[in-house]
């Protein structure tokens, strides 16, 4: 299994450091009752190996953001590079991107839910079902191999849509309000075996959420975007080593800081 | 169980009540017949209904399998192909507006005697539901899935084999369940358009002279295939997605 953080067929750019670059991107819907600017030139820069959250109020853009860096939208303005490259296929070469839902197939089984990502990139089904498997044992899902999601809780689907997005090795992990429909104790649990995840298996991750703490927790630096069009007004600098401890951050003052700065930022 | 039990005793009910308006002085020998009768017919004419009910057995076996080939692939191509659906749609839904009772003696003229033209009715009779549940069930799938496919690198095929062939298997069930009620109808029009065997003729040719006993064997025997039919297809349907299993009360 790949686990070395490294984009398939991508050369090593001289330009390293960063991963993905957002510089002035604007994003704009049209529907009948007239355009509606998403984002209003927006920058963000994400360095190799850093996480990076992003707040913001609903329908800031958030969503559009990710699907944007992911390669499943083009931008109407501005540039945006993943890896050094601008591409959308490139993009999406470089990128996992996990959904809000889970959006696990109902008639696969955990193992073979999780394997449909190595089954896209033409690995047949059996190997790709043994490559998954010790993963599957890692993140704690050990015997429920064949179990369909309808048999699991909500965070065991959860952790079954991460190792699908892990799993095909790609550097950079964008994770869209990742734990939004879980409730609060499964979420913090979550939180806790994401930040200690992401510790022992690395990537450039962008997690947008509305959770202020749970950016704070989990993030090297956290970017406050404003109300739609959203920019970004504030960034935020995590200076905690990572992996922190769920409990001990509840009572961090520097994160208490923070979380106060965000909120006033947010104007909430 | 439970359903079971009600669903007999309902049948029951409606034997015991035909039994009881059949034997009513002013109801006609010749328009109804009592069960006790028709069960006496399926006693002298057992074998005379079985071999003809095998005949028409066949013909809707063999046009339900054409229909399944033709509306499968009918709606995978409407769904790969966003030009054939717009073009298409209007016709498919022509198709199953076309009476087959008056197309029925142009399909005889056409095929001959044979089982030819029966399959043709039965299979235009069952493509329709088959084609519209299939193509329903394809494009059932959320644009959230087909995203996460496409962040993953599937390819268009890969998306169609894993994710929507599968979501739209309950649907051709669905479709499948319709059509085998409505395959049997079909035989029975195809065969009073001209045939030589066949529980369809045989009911017509009983009407005409005067056999009522007989003509309700053959109608009951119609019955049991189409409802025979449609609890195969539920039980094809419940190995095949199990995943789609609601729960019950009970």
């Amino acid at each position: 299994m790949q686990t070395k953080v490294k984009a398939p067929g991508v050369e090593p750019l001289s330009d390293h450091k960063t991963s993905v670059a957002v510089a002035r991107v604007e994003r704009r819907f049209s529907s009948r009752r007239g355009v509606t600017p998403a984002l209003a030139g927006i920058d963000l820069h994400v360095r190799a190996g850093e996480v990076v959250g992003v707040v913001g109020p609903s329908g800031c853009g958030k969503s559009t953001l990710l699907e944007l860096i992911a390669g499943l939208q083009e931008p109407d303005g501005g540039t945006l590079t993943v890896a050094g490259e601008a591409s959308a296929q490139a993009r999406r070469h470089a990128c996992s991107y996990m959904p809000q839902q889970d959006l696990l197939l109902p008639w696969r089984d955990a193992l073979g839910n999780a394997a449909l990502a190595l089954e896209c990139q033409g690995v047949s089904r059996k190997e790709a079902r043994r490559r998954a498997a010790p993963l599957l044992e890692r993140f704690g899902l050990g015997g429920f191999e064949r179990s369909r999601p309808a048999e699991l809780s909500g965070g065991m689907r959860q952790r079954v849509a991460f190792m699908r997005a892990l799993l095909p090795g790609r550097p950079v992990l964008l994770l869209d309000e990742p734990f939004a429909s879980l409730d609060s104790i499964t979420r913090a649990s979550m939180q806790q075996w994401l930040a200690d995840t992401l510790a022992a298996e690395p990537r450039t991750v962008l997690l947008v959420t509305h959770d202020v703490e749970e950016a704070l927790f989990l993030s090297d630096r956290v970017a406050v975007l404003s109300p739609r069009p959203g920019r970004v007004l504030e960034e935020l600098q995590v200076a905690l080593p990572r992996p922190r401890d769920r409990r001990a951050a509840v009572t961090d003052p520097e994160l208490a800081r923070l979380r106060g700065r965000a909120l006033e930022v947010l104007g909430a | 169980m439970r359903r079971w039990l009600l669903a007999v005793l309902l049948l029951a009910a409606f034997v015991g009540t035909w039994q009881w308006v059949a034997s009513l002085g002013s109801v006609d020998d010749l328009t109804l017949a009592s069960p006790s009768e028709v069960w006496t017919a399926f006693g002298d004419d057992g074998d005379l209904l079985l071999d003809n009910a095998w005949i028409t057995l066949l013909e809707v076996l063999l046009g339900l399998a054409i229909s399944i080939a033709a509306g499968v692939a009918f709606a995978l191509a409407m769904h790969l192909n966003r030009t054939l659906r717009d073009a298409a749609y209007p016709l498919l839904v022509g198709s199953q507006a076309i009476p087959v009772v008056v197309l029925a003696p142009i399909f005889v003229l056409a095929f001959d005697y044979g089982i030819g033209p029966k399959l043709a009715i039965v299979a235009l009779i069952c493509f329709f539901p088959i084609t519209v549940n299939v193509l329903d069930g394809l494009r059932s799938v959320e644009d959230d899935h087909l995203k996460l496919m496409r962040s993953l690198g599937a390819s268009r095929l890969r998306t169609l084999r894993s994710v929507e062939l599968p979501a739209a298997l309950p649907s051709f069930f669905s479709g499948l369940k319709v059509a085998s009620t409505v395959s049997v109808i079909g035989a029975v029009f195809g065969e009073w358009a001209g045939a030589e065997e066949g529980l369809g003729r045989l009911v017509l040719l009983g009407n005409n002279q005067l056999q009522t006993p007989r003509v309700y064997a053959g109608v009951v025997l119609l019955t049991l295939i189409a409802v025979a039919l449609f609890a195969l297809a539920t039980l094809l349907e419940r190995l095949s997605c199990p995943w789609n299993r609601t729960e019950r009360p009970t």
